[in-house]
This record gives structure tokens, C-alpha cells and sequence, in this order.
């Protein structure tokens, strides 16, 4: 690890103005960003904690949506009632998140501002469609996921995701042997804009929206209405553990058992 | 019999310590005024050391010191030294390139050692790293095994041409080739035995230390044989005579054979305490250990079997490459030759082997003995072709074995081993008993309905351990005999210290060692302590590796005993006024036949040290002996494992259903800590089988360098394990014993694989059968025709 300064405001506005300051990085659960400081693969002059900050680890229904503040552990979103009786498949896809430790200390705010092209939150934000509340603005998900590690501005900090409540929704994964990280993991909606689908762990630039798949289950929503679904592997990632034909595959097959788990 | 001893689960005295973390490992040892060591390596697989620029890093705050080559060349250190003479074929020795502790001319791996920055604090060692500027010349690397041989490719060593280090063999050519002639049927199979990281939780660390007033140095290392560090380190490396240098290896967190290994940072931390004047710390972080640790297996092996028309096994044809990596590292050149080939007899009565094994070297880390160190691999090669053999044959692969077991012992194979006892058939029987092999079609048929494939495997395996005969080692080409040391110490009070040349870094000997005292001496465990790891205080010793403390490592605290119990007979016979021939022992009292007159062991033991009832000119005053114990032959364990699996042929993934573990391994000391060692040893092999690989690219660059990509096995990787135990005694060792610390990582991967390509109906997958693979492997043919 280099030297780095290390601040831990109190407020938003405190940690929005440090984050002025050149390369300044915030840390929210720190499960990416300790180990590439650990290894000095990041070098970063100064961390701005935001622990100390209160208000933004709220889970709370409201209206048609599900807020979850952006310091919310995945350990807090996968135990919480709220959640599990919003979007019950939001809970079960937090506890599939690394293992206990990192459940404990990862955020979903830091989940989806480091966007991993391998992470599970962003499949679940695209396919229900959220919206972003960060110090600057609100965003869609689907404005903000396009490309590769899509971030927020440099002097910009998440603070919590709106999920609007959904019909039904389910996250299906596979995960990598080795990292545990999502080799493909599809996320499957049916909200009130119709059916959205979301592949992580597959796209060469990351998270993205399957809409053959939409289409084939906008008309029938069950487990053989993507039977004659074609997944194009020239676009999708391949790696030691998975080749862009396998990744397709899996996509496949992952959506059809998110499918299966809409339906119950 | 006694409550703690042999053959009771006493439950490990060690583990108090190590769960609630009062375990001293090397990393947790400090000493005075101590400096932290970063080796700068090299970041190419292959390249000329142009210039080494360390005038910036030599600036860089808190550095108190920068090495090179250069300068342990100037000190006349020498480089490390592979200690086992292997003969190719035509009767010339091994070609070895030179291995020294920082490269000099050439880098030969990514992660070979350039030079070490020696500074006040890890961070301030770290930043001085970095700024050593290193100009390489990039040469073109020799990486893939299968093909480092050919002609043209990059050379590693002049010494070595074609990359070859021996071409060696054994076993009857001519009459494998007269057998396979008249053979009816013939099996043929091209394995990989995959290249596996060691990953020991603790990594590899090392501090060295020079007292000026004595000129003695002192390194703690993590080492699994700190006495044949310190030979090595004094008589062929010159950092200090024998004498000079007293080696500690401490708590050691797992080693897995990775650490009976002399390694450059140990080499480099002793040497540079003198330089530097202060004591030199180096701990690995995990990278380095993926890097730089020894790896193990990477075989590529043609293998054949000959049968005549009743299904006998005729004889055996075996081609190996065998990858030793950048440098030959201290036993590597026995591991896939003389701890190889002489067990691809397996459990079977085979007339004629021949097995070729070609060493090679490539720009990669050196391979070592890995768990098992080469009887992982022969037993892969034996129970695939003996499996596949039987498929193809159209017979039942457990009655195919049983038809070819040995029956009658001792069994001279055709590649050296002398089988001294076993009872093959008994393990099948009892394993396939346990496993319900009559009910798997059942449950063959019920994984279908439901769109699953079910396979089930047989490992029938053997092992040879307990190493090893000296005189027969040293035939093959050791340079060092493989006995072992013990020494007792009795006090005046009655307890007992017994200092071992053994070394435990898992393997629970301060609880299996002690129970042994405990029953022979008859005396409650807790007044046994169990002393190793310091060469201060240990006789000369061998170390632990190979499945051989209890066979060899107690076989000499045994015969210490023995010594122990007649002196202090005397002892007793002059106190109770008795002839020695009248004085019987047993449960810790010295009796005289015809007499009611008793000593208790202590009291023997507190009148050796006071001695006033005895003439110290006929016994001498005290009560310690020691004892070295040379095995006169290998133990066999042997086993038979199934494994069930079912795979789901949508994503490829292998559920292991069942596990079924059957193992002889002679007596047991502590049946409790031996069913903890098969665990350990299945879980290893499951890895290597399903989910273990380290690769490298086409540069050399280790891809599977973190465990985002090396995948170790997890619990929720694993099944339970039925384990079971047949108990044929060792006839050759004072115990019975035979040792287990191995025998599930040799037994595991062929029984895996065998349960995989049974559920799979072919034999066309390699380790690890990874989800990728086995999808693809399970895909139907008409669907890889249409794409």
C-alpha cells in the first residue's frame, strides 16, 4: 500500500468538496478498492470514507419503489423485511454476493458505482429499470450503464437506488469457480414498462440488456418461451474459466432458471 | 492399555494454540533491530540481465542495503543444488544449469529473483524496490511442456540441450514389447497430470540473523527439514560451517512438500544478516507464493495396457514428460522418475512395464514434490488405464480390478517396489459395500429422469511411504540417507522430552508422538512434550515429507524407548536389590517376578539423576538416549476410492453425491488425526481433479496468479466422506505403521475423472474437469455437429 491521506466526513457536502481535490477516491465497503491499494495496483492520494456519514444505509418502501441508501451493506439488503417483501429476489440475490465477510462490509452503492463488469447489483438495477440519486442528479440505469465500468463524475457520490417495485423478478447466476464473481448471472423483470432481462458477468463492456430475450418472453413468460432464443457470442467476454460460446450458453440457461423462479 | 495411547482419537494438544492464535509461525517471530527484505523479480519469463541500476533505489528512504548475483558471487556463495542424481538411459548424468539465489547472467521464469532491497520498514523496502532499475534483453520463452523439446525452441541453460535435462527409464523394454504382441487387447490414453500450486495457508518466510561475538548465524524458516536446510545451506551453499549455523523452523502453517525445499530467499535473508548487520525478515505475500513456491505434477503421459482375452493385465507401456520448470529445485529430479515409475504396478500383478520419463525444463517456476510427489500421478496413469481398459472390455470395472489384484506378498513388481503386505481384495470389497455400487444403476436411472448425468469411479491405489531405505535411495541417486533421529530425554521428575529430527506443520505430532511415549513409558500424556524444529536442540534429522514420520520419524522414537526402558531396568533392578532378569515392565511399573517390590517409572527416573543406589562406574548417572532409525524398506498403503458424481449437462457442473474412502494403513496411532489426514488429502485431490490449474500464457506470464483465477476447492465444493479402514500391520516398522498423509490426494483424481467420464460415456476430458469443459464434454455429438 502507498501512503494516502485519509479523511472521514460527517456530511455529504464535507465529502463532495474534499472529493475536489485531484484523484481523491471515495471508499464506501472498501471490497475493491483495500485489495488494489493492498497489492499497489491503485495508487490514490487521498480516501474519503464515507462511514461517518449518516441517512444513507435506508431500506425503505415508498410508494411503488424500493430505496435503498447507497452505504446499505449486502448483508443489511439481504436480511432486511423490507426488501424481502418488496423484491424478494433483491434479498436472494444479495446473499449470493462473495461471502460473509465481504456481505458484511460491501455496499451496493459501491457495487454499482465501481459498475464490475462481473457484479451482480447492476444486472438487478438495469433489468428493474432504477434510478440513481447521487449529490449531482438522478439518473436512469439505463442511461448510465453504457459501456465499460460506466462511473458516476469524478466529484459525484451515489447515495441511493430507486427500484420500482416490479411484478415479478428473479436473478439467476453462475458463478466463476475460482472468484465467485458472476461468470453469468441474468436478472429477469416483469414492472409495469414490460419484461426487462440483464446479463452481467458476459458483456464484453459489461452489464447489459438482452432484448431478444425481452421480446421472446413479452409473449410468453415461461421457461420455453426462450427455447428459440439465439444469444450472438461475438459480443460477449471470454476468458480462462469461460468462452464467449459457453458464456452464451449460460446465458441461456441462467435466464430460463430466473425465469422459472419468477414463476415459482 | 493406556487412555491416551495408541490407537485412541486423543484429540490434538497442538490445536489450543494454533485456533486461538498463540502459535509462533515465522512471521510472527521479530527481533531486535530487524530489517525487512523485498526481492525484486523478474517480470519476464526470459531474458538477459543487461544492467541492474540500484543507484536511485540505494537513495530511497530507510534502504540499508541493495544485493545483486554479483555480490553473493563475490562472497563465494554458491547457488542451490537439486540433490538427487538421476542417469538418463545412456548412462550420462542429469544436465543441471547452475541455480543461483539471484539470477547473474539470465532471468529464466517470471518471478525468478534479481536482487533484494533491504530497508527499515516493509513500505520503505517496497518503494526502494521499485525504483531498481533492471535493463532486460527479452528472449523468446520456452512455456508449453508438450513442446520445449523440439528443436529451434529457446534454450534455458547451455548446459541442458534441447531442454532436456535426463531421459530416463526403467523396466523390461523388450519384454513389454513382446508382450503387447501377443496381447488380444490393447488400451491406449494420453493424459495430463495438470500443474498445481501448493497454496499452504502459511506462506513461505524467512529472518536471518548473524551474531558478531560468535559468528554463528541463525534462520527461521518455514521448513518441513530445518537439518537438511542447514546442511545444504552450509556444505553446498558456503554461507557458514555446520556448526556456524543453527536453522529454526517454528509453528509451520501447511507445506505440502513446498517447504522441505532450500529457497533463494532463504539463501539470500541468512547471508545478507551478516552484510547488513542486522537480522533480515522476509515474509511472501501470496502473489510471491504463487510465483516463486515450487509447483507441482505437470506430467503429459502416453500410456498403454496390454490384456490377454481373460482380462489379465500382460503389461504396461508408460511415456512421460515431465515439466521441471526454470531450475531444478532440491528433489525434483526423483519425484516423476524414482518416486514415479516404480509404482505404475498399482495394486495389480503385471508381468512387464516400461515406463520413459523425459525431465525438461521450461521458463516456468521449478516443480517439486507436491502432496504424494509423484504416486499422484502413477496412480492417474494406472487406475484411468486400468478403468478405461475394463470399459472397453465390456467388464465390470471393480471385477476387473479384482481379477488383477495381487494376491500373494511379498510381490516383486517389475519396477523395483518390493510389496511387503496388503489386502487388496478386502478394501474393494468393504469400499464398494460402503459406496452401494449394486444401487448405483438405480440411481443412474433416477438422475436421468430428471435430466441429469450420474458416472461412478474406482481408484484402487497404492502408495510407497515410509522413505526411505538409505542404502537403497542412495543407489538410486540420493545424496542424503532418509532415517530418521530421536532423542529422549527423562528428568529427574518423570517427565519426558522427546526431540525429533520429524517436523509437523499440520500433521498432529505432538499429539500421535506423545501417545506412543505415553503407552510405552506408562505415564499420562500431558508430562510427554514433544520438541522439533531447531537444530540447536535436535540431533540430525530428516525431516517430514513423503508420508514418513510414523514410519520412520516414531520408529526411532521407538527404538530411543526401547534404550530408555533397559537402562532404566537396571536402574530399578539395583534399586530393588534384584537380578535385571527378574524386573518386568509394564503400565509404567518396574515389578520384581517373586517379589512385591515395585518402582514407579519416575521413581527410576529421579533415582537415575540422584544415583546413590547404584555403581556409576557399572550405569552411568541419568536417564537419555537417542536412536537413529533406517527403515529396511518402504511402507504400501493402499486403498480403494469411489467416487459418485452427477453432472448437470446444462451448465457442466459435477455435484460430487458420494465419497467412499477405504484405506490401509497398517496400524493406526490416532485413528481420529489419520481421518482428518484423508480428508485433507481428498479435498487436495478433488482439487486438482475439478477445479485446480496454473497456467501459463504463451509468454510465460502466470495467468492463474491470485485466487480470482486459481481456483482452491471449498467446502461447498466437496461431499461428505465416508471413510473406512482395513488394518494389515507393516511387517518392516516396530509399529505396524504405514503412514496417510497422502493417500486421498493420490487416490482422489482418478476416481473423479473415472466417475466423470462415466456419466459422461467417454473418456475425452482433462483435469480439471472445470464446468466449462465437462458442458462441453457432455454436449450431445449431433449439437457440436451443427454449430
Amino acid at each position: 500500500m502507498y501512503d494516502f491521506n485519509y479523511i472521514r466526513p460527517k456530511t455529504l457536502d464535507e465529502a463532495s468538496r474534499a472529493l475536489q481535490s485531484e484523484g481523491a477516491k471515495v471508499l464506501a465497503g472498501g471490497q475493491t478498492l483495500i485489495p488494489s491499494l493492498k497489492l499497489r495496483l491503485n495508487r490514490v492520494p487521498m480516501v474519503i470514507d464515507l462511514g461517518g456519514i449518516g441517512g444513507l444505509k435506508r431500506i425503505e418502501k415508498q410508494g411503488n419503489a424500493l430505496i435503498i441508501g447507497a452505504m446499505a451493506t449486502h448483508a443489511e439488503v439481504a436480511t432486511s423485511t423490507v426488501v424481502a417483501s418488496a423484491i424478494p429476489g433483491m434479498a436472494r440475490l444479495a446473499e449470493t454476493i462473495g461471502d460473509p465477510q465481504v456481505r458484511n462490509l460491501g455496499t451496493i452503492g459501491g457495487s454499482i458505482a465501481n459498475n464490475d463488469p462481473a457484479a451482480d447489483y447492476p444486472a438487478a438495477a438495469l433489468a428493474l429499470g432504477a434510478r440513481f440519486k447521487t449529490t449531482k442528479r438522478s439518473v436512469t440505469a439505463d442511461a448510465h450503464f453504457r459501456g465499460l465500468f460506466a462511473t458516476f463524475d469524478d466529484d459525484e457520490i451515489l447515495t441511493e437506488i430507486a427500484f420500482p417495485i416490479p411484478k415479478r423478478f428473479a436473478y439467476a447466476k453462475f458463478p466463476n469457480p475460482a472468484s465467485r464473481f458472476a461468470l453469468v448471472g441474468v436478472a429477469v423483470a416483469e414492472t409495469a414498462a414490460g419484461i426487462r432481462v440483464a446479463v452481467t458477468g458476459a458483456g464484453a463492456t459489461g452489464v447489459f440488456r438482452a432484448s431478444a430475450m425481452e421480446a421472446a418472453l413479452a409473449k410468453s413468460f415461461a421457461p420455453t418461451g426462450l427455447k428459440d432464443v439465439r444469444i450472438d457470442a461475438s459480443n460477449l467476454t471470454g476468458d480462462l474459466h469461460a468462452d464467449a460460446e459457453y458464456r452464451a450458453h449460460l446465458i441461456k440457461v441462467m435466464a430460463r432458471r430466473a425465469v422459472e423462479a419468477c414463476i415459482g | 492399555m493406556s487412555e491416551n495411547g495408541i490407537g485412541q482419537s486423543v484429540r490434538r494438544r497442538e490445536d489450543i494454540r494454533f485456533i486461538t492464535g498463540a502459535g509462533q509461525y515465522t512471521a510472527d517471530i521479530s527481533r531486535p533491530g530487524q530489517v525487512y527484505a523485498v526481492f525484486v523479480r523478474s517480470p519476464h519469463a526470459h531474458a538477459k540481465i543487461k544492467r541492474i541500476d540500484i543507484a536511485a533505489a540505494e537513495k530511497a528512504p530507510g534502504v540499508v542495503g541493495i544485493f545483486t548475483g554479483k555480490d553473493l558471487a563475490a562472497d563465494k556463495i554458491g547457488g542451490l543444488i537439486c540433490g538427487w542424481m538421476i542417469h538418463s538411459k545412456d548412462g550420462s548424468p542429469m544436465k543441471a544449469g547452475a541455480h543461483p539465489a539471484l539470477a547473474t547472467d539470465k532471468v529464466r521464469y517470471a518471478g525468478d529473483h534479481v536482487a533484494v532491497v533491504i530497508a527499515e520498514s516493509l513500505d520503505q523496502a517496497r518503494d526502494a524496490a521499485e525504483l531498481v532499475s533492471v535493463d532486460y534483453q527479452i528472449l523468446p520463452p520456452a512455456v508449453r511442456l508438450a513442446d520445449a523439446q523440439k528443436p529451434g525452441q529457446p534454450q534455458l541453460h547451455d548446459e541442458a540441450p534441447n531442454n532436456t535435462v535426463y531421459e530416463w527409464h526403467l523396466g523390461d523394454k523388450a519384454a513389454v514389447e513382446a508382450a503387447f504382441a501377443k496381447a488380444t487387447h490393447r488400451t491406449k490414453l494420453e493424459l495430463t497430470n495438470n500443474r498445481l500450486v501448493p497454496n499452504a495457508i502459511e506462506p513461505r518466510a524467512a529472518i536471518g540473523e548473524y551474531d558478531r561475538g560468535s559468528g554463528g548465524y541463525t534462520l527461521y524458516t518455514t521448513s518441513q527439514n530445518p537439518h537438511v536446510a542447514r546442511l545444504v545451506l552450509s556444505a553446498f551453499i558456503g554461507i557458514a560451517p555446520e556448526n556456524r549455523l543453527r536453522v529454526i523452523a517454528p509453528d509451520v502453517g501447511g507445506g505440502f512438500g513446498s517447504k522441505i525445499f532450500i529457497y533463494a530467499e532463504e539463501v539470500v535473508c541468512t547471508w545478507a544478516a551478516k552484510k547488513v548487520g542486522r537480522p533480515v525478515k522476509w515474509v511472501a505475500d501470496r502473489s510471491e507464493s504463487f510465483l516463486a513456491d515450487a509447483h507441482g505434477r505437470d506430467h503429459i503421459t502416453t500410456a498403454e495396457a496390454a490384456m490377454d482375452a481373460s482380462g489379465k493385465i500382460l503389461a504396461l507401456r508408460v511415456k512421460t514428460k515431465a515439466n521441471l520448470g526454470a531450475y531444478l529445485s532440491t528433489f525434483s529430479s526423483s519425484v516423476p522418475t524414482y518416486l514415479y515409475a516404480p509404482l505404475l504396478s498399482g495394486q495389480y500383478d503385471i508381468p512387464a512395464i516400461y515406463c520413459e520419463v523425459d525431465g525438461v525444463y521450461t521458463n516456468t517456476a521449478p516443480v517439486d514434490a507436491y502432496r504424494g510427489a509423484g504416486r499422484p500421478e502413477a496412480t492417474f496413469v494406472v487406475e484411468r488405464l486400468v478403468e478405461v481398459a475394463a470399459r472397453e472390455l465390456g467388464k465390470d470395472p471393480a471385477e476387473f480390478r479384482m481379477h488383477n489384484f495381487i494376491r500373494k506378498f511379498p510381490h516383486q513388481t517389475p519396477v523395483l517396489s518390493n510389496y511387503d503386505a496388503g489386502n487388496y481384495a478386502a478394501c474393494m470389497k468393504m469400499a464398494a459395500e460402503a459406496a452401494d455400487y449394486a444401487g448405483f444403476s438405480a440411481r443412474k436411472a433416477k438422475s436421468a429422469k430428471q435430466g441429469k448425468l450420474r458416472g461412478i469411479g474406482f481408484s484402487a491405489y497404492i502408495e510407497a511411504c515410509g522413505i526411505a531405505p538409505s542404502k537403497a535411495v542412495g543407489s538410486l541417486g540420493a545424496g542424503v540417507g532418509l532415517w530418521e533421529s530421536a532423542e529422549i530425554r527423562v528428568n529427574a521428575t518423570g517427565t519426558v522430552e522427546v526431540l525429533s529430527g520429524s517436523h509437523s506443520h499440520g500433521q498432529g505430532h505432538e499429539t500421535t508422538f506423545a501417545q506412543l511415549v505415553s503407552q510405552r513409558l506408562g505415564i499420562p500424556i500431558e508430562q510427554v512434550s514433544i520438541i522439533h524444529g531447531d537444530t540447536d536442540k535436535v540431533q540430525m534429522g530428516m525431516g517430514t515429507y513423503g508420508s514418513r514420520s510414523a514410519a520412520v520419524g516414531m520408529s526411532a522414537i521407538f527404538k530411543a524407548l526401547d534404550k530408555v526402558i533397559a537402562k532404566a531396568t537396571k536402574i530399578a533392578a539395583r534399586c530393588m536389590e534384584v537380578p535385571e532378569t527378574n524386573v518386568d515392565f509394564t503400565d509404567g511399573v518396574f515389578s520384581a517376578r517373586g517379589s512385591n517390590k515395585t518402582m514407579k517409572f519416575g521413581e527410576v527416573a529421579l533415582q537415575a539423576y540422584v544415583a546413590h543406589k547404584f555403581d556409576t562406574a557399572e550405569i552411568e548417572p541419568g536417564l537419555k538416549e537417542a536412536a537413529f532409525y533406517d527403515p529396511t524398506n518402504f511402507t504400501f498403503p493402499s486403498g480403494v476410492h469411489i467416487a459418485e458424481v452427477e453432472i448437470d449437462p446444462d451448465t457442466g457442473r459435477t455435484t460430487i453425491e458420494r465419497w467412499t474412502a477405504v484405506d490401509d494403513f497398517g496400524n493406526l496411532i490416532n485413528p481420529m488425526i489419520v481421518e482428518g489426514q484423508v480428508h485433507g488429502g481428498v479435498a487436495q485431490g478433488i482439487g486438482q481433479a475439478l477445479l485446480e490449474q496454473a497456467v501459463y500464457d504463451a509468454s510465460g506470464q502466470l495467468v492463474t496468479a491470485s485466487y480470482m483465477d486459481y481456483c482452491m476447492p471449498r467446502a461447498s465444493d466437496l461431499s461428505s466422506f465416508d471413510v473406512a479402514m482395513t488394518n494389515t500391520p507393516c511387517p518392516s516398522n516396530p509399529l505396524g505403521v504405514k503412514g496417510c498423509g497422502e493417500a486421498g490426494a493420490i487416490a482422489a483424481p482418478a476416481a473423479l475423472i473415472n466417475a466423470i467420464t462415466s456419466a459422461l460415456g467417454h473418456e475425452d476430458i482433462a483435469m480439471p474437469a472445470t464446468p466449462q469443459a465437462v458442458w462441453r464434454a457432455s454436449r450431445p455429438r449431433r449439437e457440436i455437429a451443427a454449430e
